[in-house]
């Protein structure tokens, strides 16, 4: 095979200019970028549907909006905000970091790279667009049960039913490939067990995303079925059964939530070690707990459906399976805090969001394992309290890890540091406003509040209001860091090659800021 | 691996994807416009483009591979790429038979009240009787009954057997393309393709005779539901899997591959086996027992 003439025609030129550059682009950090603004862009816009959620909830009655409309933005937010912000955010954030970490020239392939990608506004526009149809936008919540989702659904469901189908096939297309990198693009001497953390939660993410997102393709098949072609999946009065739907979906959404959990746990990992100037403690436990964790997702999907119906035996055992998890979550947090101890740390703002993590997730896995227990999640199902866990462990989990990814790597992106000083400001007006806005509904849902209605009984009345202030003040902080990454992008001062004192890693200690286009053509040395 | 990781064909600038992307869009849009009484010819324009991609796209990749810019380690890229896509099919096909299994073990014997289900079965539909294949459903106005269930002994069984012999003349093929015996390969190759339609072509007599016969429908209830889509779409696969063989047919006629560097060979197989394997699946759990 003749290799030498493949290799000039490649070599070290730049990005091409214009539109088309981001079109046509095969580049592991064009796409990144790519995924990162797609995923800032649909944070603000489910942001924006959480205002009108808010401002509905801001008293008691009904003011602003009908509730059908309430339930569609209820139904878009979740929606917009998983598979659109979060999930989005850690392929960019793979895009950008693997090739660098393990030394590879780029993605195992480039080109269905590029497909992943621009799949994604298609499927995001033909959701969004539900919103102007007639009969108006789905309107049963994200996990779109059936037969809500079947019998009593508008006519736009079919819109939303096929951009799953399509955020699907980027999703499988681009764990495909990160998968396919990480195996076999690794440099030489960068052995599985040194490889840093981030890259294998994302190795086992990808793995959750080839086995669950087929899965969701077919639930919302068999929906679309039920809906044009007279099968009876979900109809009993087919011999079908609406809580089979509920069981083929929580298959997905199960692992799903630790799709969107894994790679923070990676993120957090690189930064501690960092900024406590200690290697991280207990590597390989975290390597086996991250697996644990994800094999465990696939056993425990039914503590969903404590309240569904189920026999006594099914409930016991996913109730056992599913505290079982708090065992390597826990691992991590005592391996995380471990790396801290007697550290010398400092806390810059990459560090605050990280410790802002480690506390807060905290607080959204106690509250989970409540949930976990099936006799007191009768109590607590469909109420605000499950509303408030899960916006612990997304927003000021999977969220604030992608922030602090952000500001821990955006000086080798651009070669600029960010203004530390706005940074710091970002941070404690986020954390601040997050904990008025979610922690109030940890006590309203015990309280007996349910989720996904407009009107409110008058006792919750107060603590809505503190949780909507609380909700405005945190919309604004990230319009307040959409003005950080613009100006952080647009200039500020240099960073230095290694950019964190005692950083690790090949993208700190072997790659420039910023870091070439092209970066390890030829591979680097691993000690 | 560093001389190797050095010679890493990464291709710069492509429109494809985003051809794909309007395609994929186009199909899926037009589809969903014809469920609500439009015409269907947006999703033909829509596949059309897809067809349009795929040749395209497919064609750079052969042209590339033959003029040797694959390293072994690209190779083993589309390797590891190949075995996962299959991964993500059989969890596709895993939904649907998880659907089949949760039907026959759970829903059906608890609308006739079995475990706990004492008061489901009196207030709704008492005169339901658990069965399977489930012929009388538990509403018969809603769905529509069938009159038989398909049995495994006739053309299920002769069709196993096709495809099972397939699954030899591919492998005869592949030896014969490692040894370099290349009118083997083409006419391994060319069984392979024969079976496959061939197969295809019985799935759709048979459905003929469910529905004239059998009156045994996607719309009579669970049965039915669980029968055609697995059916339909494991069809569409062998479809797939038969045209994809069919390219590999016109290329090695026109000398393509080598007995050392044949991916794309390997590819289809590794793929005709999976269809295979799923097949059996089907034959044993919806046909069978």
């Amino acid at each position: 095979m003749s290799t030498a003439t493949t290799h000039d025609e490649h070599h070290d030129h730049g990005p091409a200019s214009g539109l088309m550059r981001w079109v046509t682009t095969t580049n592991h950090k064009d796409i990144g970028t790519l995924y990162l603004w797609l995923s800032f862009i649909m944070l603000l816009t489910g942001g924006a549907m959480a205002m009108v959620i808010r401002a509905e909830l801001f008293q008691p009655g009904l003011q602003l909006v009908e509730p059908n409309f309430f339930n569609s933005m209820t139904t878009m937010h979740g929606l917009i905000m998983v598979f659109g912000a979060i999930m989005p955010a850690f392929v960019g954030l793979a895009n950008w970091l693997i090739p660098m970490m393990i030394g590879a020239p780029d993605m195992a392939l480039p080109r269905m790279n590029n497909w992943s990608f621009w799949i994604l506004p298609f499927a995001f526009t033909m959701l969004a667009s539900t919103l102007l149809m007639e009969g108006g936008a789905p309107a049963f919540g994200w996990t779109f049960y059936a037969p809500l989702s079947t019998t009593y659904a508008p006519d736009s469901t079919d819109f939303f039913i096929f951009a799953v189908h399509l955020m699907g096939i980027s999703s499988v297309m681009g764990a495909i490939n990160i998968i396919a990198t990480i195996l076999n693009m690794r440099a030489p001497g960068m052995t599985l067990m040194k490889m840093p953390l981030f890259v294998w939660t994302w190795l086992i993410t990808a793995y959750l995303l080839i086995a669950v997102m087929p899965v969701l393709a077919g639930a919302v098949t068999m929906m679309l079925t039920d809906r044009h072609f007279g099968t009876s999946f979900f109809d009993a009065a087919g011999g079908g059964d609406p809580v089979m739907f509920q069981h083929i979906f929580w298959f997905f959404g199960h692992p799903e939530v630790y799709i969107m959990i894994l790679p923070a746990f990676g993120i957090i990992s690189a930064i501690i070690p960092t900024f406590a100037r200690k290697p991280l403690f207990g590597y390989s436990s975290m390597v086996y707990a991250s697996a644990s964790i994800a094999i465990l997702s696939f056993m425990v999907w039914a503590h969903h459906m404590f309240t569904t119906g189920m026999p006594v035996a099914g409930e016991l055992y996913f109730m056992y399976a599913t505290i079982l998890i708090a065992v390597p979550t826990g691992v991590k947090i005592f391996n995380w805090v471990s790396t801290m101890w007697k550290g010398s740390m400092t806390f810059e703002t990459p560090m605050l969001w990280a410790l802002g993590f480690v506390v807060m997730f905290t607080i959204g896995g106690f509250s989970g394992l409540m949930l976990g227990v099936a006799p007191v999640d009768t109590q607590y199902h469909d109420t605000y309290f499950v509303v408030a866990h899960f916006h612990y462990v997304l927003v000021t989990g999977a969220l604030y890890s992608i922030i602090a990814a952000f500001y821990y790597w955006v000086p080798k992106w651009t070669g600029n540091m960010y203004d530390e000083k706005l940074g710091k400001i970002h941070f404690w007006w986020s954390t601040i406003s997050v904990n008025l806005l979610f922690f109030p509904q940890h006590f309203i849902g015990l309280a007996g509040m349910p989720r996904r209605i407009p009107d409110y009984a008058l006792q919750f009345a107060e603590f809505n209001m503190i949780s909507s202030i609380g909700g405005f003040a945190f919309g604004l902080a990230q319009v307040f860091f959409l003005y950080i990454v613009v100006k952080t992008i647009k200039g500020g001062e240099k960073a230095t090659d290694e950019v964190w004192e005692g950083a690790t890693g090949l993208e700190f200690e072997q790659l420039p800021s910023p870091a070439p286009y092209h970066s390890f053509n030829t591979a680097p040395e691993v000690k | 691996m560093s001389a190797s990781a050095e010679e890493y064909y990464v291709p710069h600038g492509t429109n494809w994807p985003i051809i794909g992307s309007i395609g994929l869009a186009t199909t899926v849009i037009g589809f969903a416009n014809y469920l609500h009484g439009s015409s269907i010819w947006m999703t033909f324009v829509g596949l059309a483009i897809l067809i349009f991609m795929m040749w395209g796209w497919f064609g750079q990749v052969i042209k590339e591979s033959m003029e040797g810019k694959y390293s072994a380690q690209v190779d083993m890229s589309f390797r590891w790429s190949m075995g996962w896509f299959i991964f993500s099919e059989v969890m596709f096909f895993a939904a649907f038979f998880g659907a089949l299994f949760y039907a026959r073990m759970f829903s059906i014997p608890w609308l006739d009240g079995a475990s706990n289900n004492a008061a489901t079965a009196e207030l709704l539909w008492p005169e339901f009787e658990a069965a399977w294949p489930l012929l009388e459903v538990p509403l018969a106005e809603k769905f529509e009954q069938a009159k038989m269930a398909m049995g495994a002994w006739g053309l299920p069984a002769i069709n196993t057997v096709i495809l099972l012999t397939s699954g030899v003349t591919v492998t005869w093929a592949h030896h014969a393309l490692k040894k370099n015996q290349r009118s083997q390969l083409v006419w391994g190759l060319a069984l392979t393709v024969a079976l496959g339609f061939l197969f295809v072509g019985l799935q759709a007599w048979e459905y003929v005779h469910a529905y004239n016969d059998l009156g045994l429908k996607m719309t009579s209830g669970i049965y039915g539901s669980t029968f055609f889509m697995l059916t339909g779409f494991h069809g569409f696969h062998v479809t797939m899997g038969a045209t994809m063989l069919l390219i590999i047919l016109f290329r090695a006629m026109k000398g393509h591959f080598s007995p050392d560097n044949h991916f794309a060979f390997e590819a289809v197989a590794w793929y005709w086996h999976f269809v295979d394997v799923v097949w059996l699946g089907l034959f044993i759990f919806v046909y069978w027992i």
